[in-house]
């Protein structure tokens, strides 16, 4: 008999889903003025989770005068000792309440829930918990005597990492003592509003933190609104042009984490069983969803036959299928419309004349799925060697010297993260100077802290977020008047 | 990243219901029932003996384990109490520091075959081996191979002394090509024992030898796994790095003597629905 893994699904019953949400403003859930909701869906599934308000104007307005309000008369008034507590609080319960956080992130993205369970929760948490370490010791971080907060900090965050980015952007935001309008992405609003309940269970003064939902132009009248001091966004690059087109000429200050398209460069003293460790994790984890993916693998020629058929052995190995399956280690792409992206992107490569591999997996029937895909032959010429797919898909290319190397990597409009493999450390230094990248990996990849800065250059955004240099992106560090 | 990385998501696997029956009752028939102690004794052995063969005397459908493990001067004995039902193991060549003449290493090895033992489980000079005398270790494991004759031979890499990933690969590779039949991990008496990591690694290396080669070689975890959980984390790890093809005992073996009695436990709970307890597995 061979050793078939039975089904170990994780107890969907945890949760409790309302059949609809209104908008979190001043501490309590609210009916949209326009009286619009739209549904959110499972996308394993497609069937419908819940249906959520959709904000107008009139409700963006309020959100904002709310925040304004909690800055005003609570928030900016209150000690840094005293904010931390609040902060500290929010962490406790989103560990304590982990299991159901991760079960709704699964439900609602479709991302396997060993990856919410092992890594999205645990890294919420910590971010908490570092930010309110933070609240209480701001004059220390190198931001003057006495750094003062913004004001109100409007922010737009994706679908990939719901809870995570939610909290990459309100933790600091809090701690640096600004109050905070908050928009989750219209395919995943549920861990948001969940956020919202753990705000209301931690006493949260209302209106420190709100939450609306809504889609891209919700999102543009929030940005645009004339009330708010600071504009974070983390998505995709055609519209953080579009946001910085808004903002500019007005005082908002701006952080755009935008997206990317990193080489994972393997020369040829890397352990390859480990470095294809790094590979698979770089580009399947979160089924390729990740603005720092390692979406162009750069392998050297004298080990690249070696690397392609270790990769496509443990590709091979994959589990592609139910998301809330404890044994998932694909899960579902997280919109149709997604989905459509990679396939689009996908035939162009095909058509331009590289060649595509999968493993063989069983797709499942209703939902939205894309296999674990391999393409070689690519050259830098092909779009999908250029453009961002945000899905499973791995570009692979080859490099004969460590110079050729560093040309192909930083021959691309974005620079959020790059990959390193190699034995010697005189390379890793040499190469990490090279890079034109906010973040480079060393024998790792995907690796996250809350206490290392996060960021891109070029078209990847600027701004940082994590560590000492993200609080600077919610502190008055220009005019400390 | 890398080993640890890949064996601690591995060991998220969740086994239940028909794939955990199946895999403990694969992990009894895996495992090499041992005692090295100084204190062992003919009465010692004919009990394990015993166990081994009927490891759960109330449920004939319990597999016997693979194999009895014991010092060489005891080989008599446990063949005489198991006759040809499982493999008889010797540690041999000094167990377990290794530190003895070739001459005594090879009169160890020959005197356990001749009483009896189908399988010999040696240890590396790791001083040798640290010393970076690679010859003198590949030479060593060519001369007990050869004095092992029909015999099996599993080769101790003893990894809690080699210490680096890079140094468990090397001495991987060194013994495979020397004519190892088996690699194992530790001998149990330097700790840490085996882990997964290691086993991981040691999993990739005879994959890759089997790449290259086409002979397939065995891997033997062997100290520190002690519950069912911990030996379902190893087959998971065989299963996704070599594959169904080690998923037996002669390519897979566990190196234990408490584990079995926690896998009878479990293997009573899943038949009954409820756990027993200790007085119901037998402590030999």
């Amino acid at each position: 008999m061979p050793f078939d893994y039975a089904p170990a699904p994780e107890s969907r019953s945890i949760v409790d889903i309302e059949s609809n949400y209104g908008l979190f403003i001043g501490g309590s859930f609210i009916e949209p003025t326009s009286g619009g909701f739209f549904k959110t869906i499972n996308p394993a599934t497609e069937e419908v989770l819940s249906e959520v308000a959709e904000a107008g104007q009139a409700d963006v307005d309020a959100a904002v005068a709310a925040a304004r309000r909690a800055y005003d008369k609570t928030w900016s008034k209150m000690s840094g000792k005293d904010r931390a507590k609040y902060i500290f609080r929010i962490a406790r319960l989103i560990q304590e309440r982990s299991r159901e956080l991760a079960v709704l992130e699964t439900l609602d993205n479709g991302k396997p829930i060993r990856e919410s369970r092992d890594v999205d929760l645990p890294l919420v948490a910590a971010h908490f918990f570092y930010h309110a370490g933070w609240a209480d010791k701001l004059e220390f971080a190198g931001y003057g005597p006495d750094p003062k907060s913004l004001g109100v900090a409007a922010q737009v965050i994706p679908w990939n990492f719901p809870l995570l980015m939610l909290a990459w952007k309100v933790a600091p935001a809090l701690a640096c003592g600004n109050t905070v309008v908050l928009k989750p992405a219209e395919t995943t609003p549920l861990t948001a509003l969940a956020f919202a309940d753990i705000c209301q269970q931690a006493g949260l003064p209302p209106g420190v933190v709100n939450i609306i939902t809504g889609a891209g132009e919700t999102g543009r009248m929030l940005v645009e609104h004339p009330d708010v001091d600071k504009v974070a966004f983390t998505g995709s690059t055609e519209v953080g042009k579009a946001i910085q087109r808004a903002v500019a000429g007005t005082k908002k200050k701006l952080t755009l984490e935008l997206g990317g398209k990193a080489a994972n460069i393997v020369f040829d003293d890397a352990p390859i069983d480990q470095a294809i460790e790094g590979i698979v994790n770089g580009i399947y984890f979160n089924q390729g969803h990740v603005c720092c993916a390692g979406s162009r693998l750069l392998l050297q020629e004298s080990v690249a036959d070696e690397a392609l058929a270790s990769l496509k052995r443990r590709l091979t190995t994959l589990r592609l299928g139910d998301p809330l399956d404890k044994n998932t280690d694909i899960g579902a792409i997280n919109s149709s419309m997604q989905l459509s992206k990679i396939e689009e992107l996908t035939a162009s490569g095909e058509a331009e004349g590289a060649e595509r591999w999968s493993p063989t997996c069983a797709i499942p029937d209703k939902g939205f799925w894309f296999p674990p895909t391999v393409f070689t032959n690519v050259t830098q010429a092909h779009r999908i060697a250029r453009e961002e797919i945000f899905g499973p898909v791995l570009s692979v290319l080859t490099f004969r010297t460590p110079e050729e190397a560093v040309a192909k990597a930083n021959n691309t409009p974005f620079g959020l993260s790059a990959g390193i493999w190699t034995e010697k450390g005189s390379r890793i230094l040499w190469m990490a100077n090279q890079m034109r990248a906010g973040i480079v990996w060393a024998n790792t990849f995907n690796r996250f802290d809350p206490t290392s800065p996060f960021g891109g250059f070029k078209e990847s955004g600027f701004g940082r977020e994590g560590g000492v240099q993200g609080l600077g992106a919610y502190l008055n560090v220009e005019d400390p008047s | 990243m890398g080993l640890e990385g890949r064996a601690a998501t591995l060991a998220t696997r969740s086994i239940k219901k028909d794939s955990k029956i199946w895999a403990i009752d694969t992990a009894i028939s895996m495992v090499d029932l041992t005692t090295l102690e100084g204190m062992d004794t003919d009465g010692k052995v004919r009990a394990l003996c015993a166990k081994a063969l009927h490891p759960d005397p109330t449920d004939p459908t319990c597999p016997a384990v693979a194999a009895v493990c014991v010092y060489g001067d005891l080989v008599a004995t446990t063949r005489a109490c198991v006759g040809d039902r499982v493999h008889v193991a010797a540690v041999a060549t000094a167990f377990p520091s290794g530190r003895a003449s070739m001459d005594v290493k090879l009169m160890d090895t020959k005197q356990a075959v001749a009483d009896g033992a189908d399988e010999i489980d040696m240890v590396i000079d790791r001083g040798a081996f640290l010393a970076g005398n690679y010859a003198k270790v590949f030479e060593e494991i060519v001369a007990v191979k050869e004095a092992c004759g029909d015999a099996h031979l599993k080769v101790i890499l003893e990894t809690g002394e080699l210490k680096t990933y890079d140094n468990v690969r090397r001495a991987s590779w060194l013994a495979m090509q020397a004519g190892a039949d088996f690699i194992k991990t530790s001998t149990g008496k330097v700790s840490p024992a085996a882990t997964l990591p290691v086993t991981l690694l040691m999993l990739e290396a005879v994959r890759d030898f089997a790449d290259q080669t086409g002979t397939r070689i065995g891997v033997k975890a062997a100290g520190g796994i002690k519950t069912s959980k911990d030996a379902i984390r190893y087959l998971v790890m065989v299963k996704e790095t070599v594959g169904e093809d080690w998923l037996n005992p002669d390519m897979f073996r566990f190196g234990a003597s408490s584990l079995l009695n926690d896998l009878l436990m479990q293997r009573q709970r899943m038949r009954d629905g409820h756990y027993s307890g200790p007085d119901y597995v037998t402590i030999d």
